[in-house]
């Protein structure tokens, strides 16, 4: 499967990374909605690591879409919730 | 609530799809997402731009934070010299001051610092990926039927459609960066102009400002004239010894 590292490209990574993944990905959550950041920011840490060490870069000029997509870990957690939020934290481009 | 994954990827994707849209005519779709991606290119590129302007404006108030905390520095000693400790210490005060504005300007810089390397990236990842789309939507235009075509574009779009918006958040994110900065920069430029931090031998200042530049003055010509004395003595022992 394909997995995006927000601010940093793309890997390609073995399916039995998933569930690994997901692990981390519940314990983030819960950190998120416990507002510990410092928990949040390492269990993002450990999953770009996890994906950056057992996956292969995607080239630049490749259009792929990600299965997965994980935030920054340098982010405060106002900027997550926000980023999670239905409004969104992106902006949209601005009017020409 | 869906893990942190899962949200991420469906905000990227609500965000790629109302920028991007949909046509009936895929060759419509097509022009319409490769204009949207010069200007994200665009947008990119001017972000870039701001923050090198707020790095400028930070080193500039770095190098004049600098000069202010050495003259502070021998002001002070000046006015130990001159025997006024509360003139030393109102000075000495005012240099720590200084300093720890320093620092702030120094932990802003970086964060700028890396913003800037962020973006640049970006901007690399996404003016290739705009490129291959270029080609690739030549491609598809030129070679597949409307039902072919529109299956391609949805993987080409998307693709590209996350990486406009990640490169959309590195924007965002590095505009707030800028803006706190020239928040802080604003707030020491108006101590400055408060004369908390100003240059004590400006002309106008307080009465404080006034005594250390008196006292400053008066020991700078104290200096020379103890230099001129030095000069002049061995001038005149050289005379001695010629005579």
């Amino acid at each position: 499967m394909i997995v995006r590292l927000m601010g940093e490209g793309q890997y390609r990574v073995d399916d039995s990374l998933q569930e690994q993944l997901n692990g981390l990905d519940d314990q983030a959550l819960a950190a998120l909605e416990a507002s510990n950041e410092i928990e949040l920011d390492q269990r993002l840490d450990e999953m770009f690591e996890l994906v950056r060490s057992n996956g292969e870069k995607l080239a630049d000029d490749d259009l792929s879409a990600s299965d997965a997509v994980i935030p920054p870990s340098d982010m405060t957690l106002e900027e997550t919730r926000e980023l999670m939020s239905q409004e969104g934290f992106i902006p949209d481009l601005p009017a020409e | 609530m869906a893990g942190l994954m899962n949200r991420t990827s469906s905000v990227v994707k609500a965000w790629y799809s109302k920028l991007l849209g949909r046509a009936e005519d895929p060759s419509v779709t097509l022009d319409y997402s490769y204009e949207r991606q010069r200007e994200m290119l665009q947008n990119v590129k001017r972000g870039v731009a701001d923050v090198v302007t707020a790095k400028k404006r930070l080193e500039l108030q770095t190098t004049k934070l600098e000069g202010e905390v050495v003259k502070l520095e021998s002001q002070a000693r000046a006015a130990l010299a001159a025997g006024r400790e509360d003139l030393a210490r109102a000075a000495l005060e005012r240099k720590a001051l200084a300093q720890q504005q320093m620092q702030g300007l120094d932990e802003q810089a970086a964060a700028l610092e890396r913003q800037q390397q962020q973006l640049v990236e970006s901007e690399r990842r996404l003016s290739t990926k705009v490129e291959a789309f270029r080609s690739q939507k030549e491609v598809i235009k030129a070679q597949y039927s409307a039902a072919e075509a529109s299956a391609r574009i949805g993987e080409a779009a998307s693709g590209i459609g996350e990486e406009m918006a990640d490169t959309g958040l590195a924007i965002e994110r590095a505009r707030d960066k800028t803006e706190q900065m020239q928040a802080r920069a604003g707030a020491i430029e108006e101590l400055t102009a408060a004369g908390t931090l100003e240059d004590f031998s400006a002309p106008g200042g307080s009465q404080l400002d006034r005594e250390l530049a008196q006292i400053s003055a008066s020991s700078q010509v104290d200096d020379e004239l103890a230099k001129l004395k030095g000069e002049v003595g061995s001038g005149e022992k050289q005379k001695e010894l010629e005579g």
